[in-house]
């Protein structure tokens, strides 16, 4: 099985699903010609032409409100935002349209699109260019949010994305596009939407998390374990709606349970986690649910003093799953 | 005899006439979801009087059996046109279980209708128009002949995705024709207080379209208009702006009192070229309608919106629980 890193998992997600299907197009700013600022679409021009792999106006609403169109008619569209801190113009196509045209139409009409959106801090992009958005998105019915963790599952989810035949809401940690690589079959395979995966299995604390902060996870996991500390760990895959027997199946496990976000904590996609468990674990507990997450500070600042402050790292998921374990 | 201005449009009498029954229809229809929702029956009416020319002139120069609308609240001429029936509209504004465009979902005038080409709409307004470039998108793309046509009202002229949605369409020289209806007002905001400019059909050379002006109360003028540029379209040379003046001859919506911001008079004006009077009189004249025929439509109109309402009024309304569902595919 060839080795690939995560962004060249989703480039070859996104070329098998264009071979496959021709009604799977790609829209964005910078993704023809160049192949996207981060390379995501290399190659994928001179493979597919202009209108697979179509540079559009520098316009978000558009490239959203333009691609849900096209989804309406039945295409497959794959909208690109450059950045995910660039998909606020597009909010009102995303909520007000896309996630509720089955809705609305009484299932007339549906919206097969994805739009992919490279998130997340750690690679000295400030404010506008390490942001999480995906709290903005998760309490939207009729949307779906997929946040990958490895490039095994962002090529197969990306896959079933594509194939999905209502909105997905594609978040890739742009720190983990060239860090993380891992073998990828080269075979066909989707992965299910709106199921969690258990990463490491463990019996003193769960943590349950999602995008890079999974790795970041098993590598404090992999430390602790010379200390005697067995690491549950959940990854929640989709964000969006929540897997919820998953979730409570992996709190009952260890009885003690870390969330983990890399946005800031109040109002974010750990929240909902922490209030299925309050519902639905009571008794299987053996300390408070912990949460570990980014400041109440409006973004991530760009000096590497104050990104680093900002960010996760494993150490600082060491060391709450330290502090959880001694409880 | 007047000049007859539709043959030489290429518009049979059959045609013409068919026109204005779609005209005529769209406004009794309008008419009696008024006196329904002032007897309160149905909660909310919005009104497409005073642009059924500029709606059914528009509709009648397009294919509406391949063609995709984009329709904004106020095109109940369009559907009409494109093939939903009084009594589909009339379970729209009673808010029932049948209702095609959302199953009592959605307010009424909430346009959509996949089966006659009709894309769902929103309350935001303009978020239409990318949609129907999309449509222009995919058309182009498959290298399909139809056109993608998509209306909004010159208060909407402002909002990002209508000049979003236009350079998109005129940088890929999309088979798009944008239909401003141009009312006067945005609820109770005037024409000048919205544009800068003297007409929203200015705004097209930005995009590289043509923009032209008619006179919306004239469904010939629209129809030529909308005609050429659907050929336009066609023969890949791209979108076209047209920007279709008229007047909104009732308040914004039944919740609006529109003494409060405009004179009485200057409405009587207005009505003194109401369509539905003009293209009447131009049919009487060019020897295509005579007064029985007249007759005879107002009574077919009259029997058609009854039956619509009797039925509507008795339709179940939706199962509550039926709220619950396709949120997603099932
Ligand atoms: C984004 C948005 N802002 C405000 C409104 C409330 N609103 C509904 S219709 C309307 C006026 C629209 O005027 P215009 O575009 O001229 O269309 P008209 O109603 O005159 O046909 C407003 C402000 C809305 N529906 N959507
Ligand atoms: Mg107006």
């Amino acid at each position: 099985m060839p080795v690939q890193s995560y962004i060249q998992a989703i480039t070859a997600g996104l070329r098998e699903e264009m071979l496959r299907d021709e009604n799977v197009f790609v829209l964005g700013e910078d993704v023809g010609k160049k192949g996207g600022v981060f390379g995501a679409t290399k190659g994928l021009y001179d493979e597919f032409g202009e209108y697979r792999m179509l540079d559009t106006p520098l316009a978000e609403s558009a490239i959203a409100g333009v691609g849900i169109g096209a989804a309406m008619y039945g295409k497959r569209p794959v909208a690109e935002m450059q950045f995910a801190d660039f998909i606020m113009p597009a909010v009102n196509q995303i909520i007000s349209e896309a996630a509720k045209i089955r809705y609305r139409s009484n299932n007339d009409w549906n919206v097969p699109m994805t739009i992919r959106a490279p998130y997340g801090g750690g690679v000295h992009g400030a404010l506008y260019h390490s942001q999480s958005v995906e709290a903005v998105f998760a309490n939207q019915p009729g949307l779906k949010i997929v946040m990958p963790s490895t490039p095994y599952d962002a090529k197969g989810l990306l896959k079933a994305s594509i194939r999905d035949n209502d909105p997905v809401l594609f978040f890739e940690h742009k720190r983990a596009y060239r860090l993380l690589k891992a073998e990828v079959p080269e075979d066909d395979y989707v992965l299910p939407i709106g199921k969690a995966d258990t990463k490491r299995e463990g019996s003193d604390v769960t943590v349950i998390t999602y995008g890079l902060a999974v790795h970041f996870t098993l590598q404090a996991a992999e430390k602790l374990e010379e200390e005697g500390i067995s690491t549950h760990v959940l990854d929640l895959r989709t964000v969006y709606p929540l897997d919820q027997k998953a979730i409570i199946k992996a709190a009952q496990k260890t009885g003690k349970v870390l969330l983990i976000t890399e946005d800031n904590k109040e109002g974010s996609i750990i929240g909902e986690v922490s209030a299925i468990i309050a519902e639905n674990c009571l008794f299987d507990l053996d300390a408070p649910v912990q949460r570990l997450a980014g400041p109440e500070v409006p973004a991530m600042p760009f000096s590497p003093t104050l990104e680093k402050y900002f960010m996760l790292n494993p150490d600082k998921v060491e060391t709450a799953i330290r502090d959880l374990a001694e409880f | 005899m007047a000049n007859n201005r539709h043959e030489s449009l290429g518009l049979t009498d059959e045609q013409v006439l068919d026109m204005y029954k779609h005209m005529l229809l769209a406004r009794k229809l309008d008419e009696r979801m008024w006196l329904l929702n002032r007897a309160g029956k149905i909660p909310f009416v919005i009104s497409c009087q005073g642009q059924e020319a500029s709606q059914i002139g528009a509709s009648f120069a397009l294919d509406r059996t391949k063609d995709y609308t984009a329709p904004y609240y106020r095109d109940l001429g369009v559907v009409l046109a494109f093939g939903m029936t009084a009594k589909e509209l009339m379970l729209s504004a009673f808010a029932k279980a049948e209702d095609p465009n959302s199953g009592g979902r959605q307010m009424p005038s909430h346009f959509g209708q996949k089966k006659n080409r009709i894309l769902t709409q929103s309350s935001p307004v303009t978020t239409q128009v990318p949609h129907a470039v999309g449509i222009g998108l995919a058309a182009k793309m498959d290298k399909k002949d139809f056109v993608s046509f998509v209306t909004l009202g010159e208060g909407s002229s402002n909002q990002g995705d209508f000049h979003e949605g236009l350079n998109f369409a005129g940088v890929h020289k999309l088979p798009v024709i944008t239909m401003v209806e141009n009312n006067k007002y945005a609820i109770s905001v005037p024409l000048d207080k919205q544009i800068a400019s003297e007409h929203v059909s200015d705004r097209a050379s930005s995009y590289g379209m043509p923009g032209i002006t008619v006179d919306g109360n004239d469904p010939l003028a629209v129809y030529e208009a909308v005609k050429k540029a659907r050929e336009r379209a066609l023969d890949g040379e791209g979108p076209s702006l047209i920007e279709a003046v008229a007047y909104r001859f009732t308040a914004h919506s039944s919740d609006d009192d529109d003494r409060q911001y405009r004179e009485a008079a200057e409405v009587d004006e207005a009505k003194k070229n109401d369509a539905i009077l003009t293209f009447a009189a131009y049919l009487k004249e060019t020897g295509v309608m005579t007064d029985e025929a007249e007759n005879d439509l107002i009574a077919e109109i009259d029997a058609i919106i009854n039956e619509a309402t009797d039925y509507a009024e008795n339709a179940p309304y939706p199962e509550p629980e039926s709220a619950l569902g396709y949120v997603y595919e099932e």
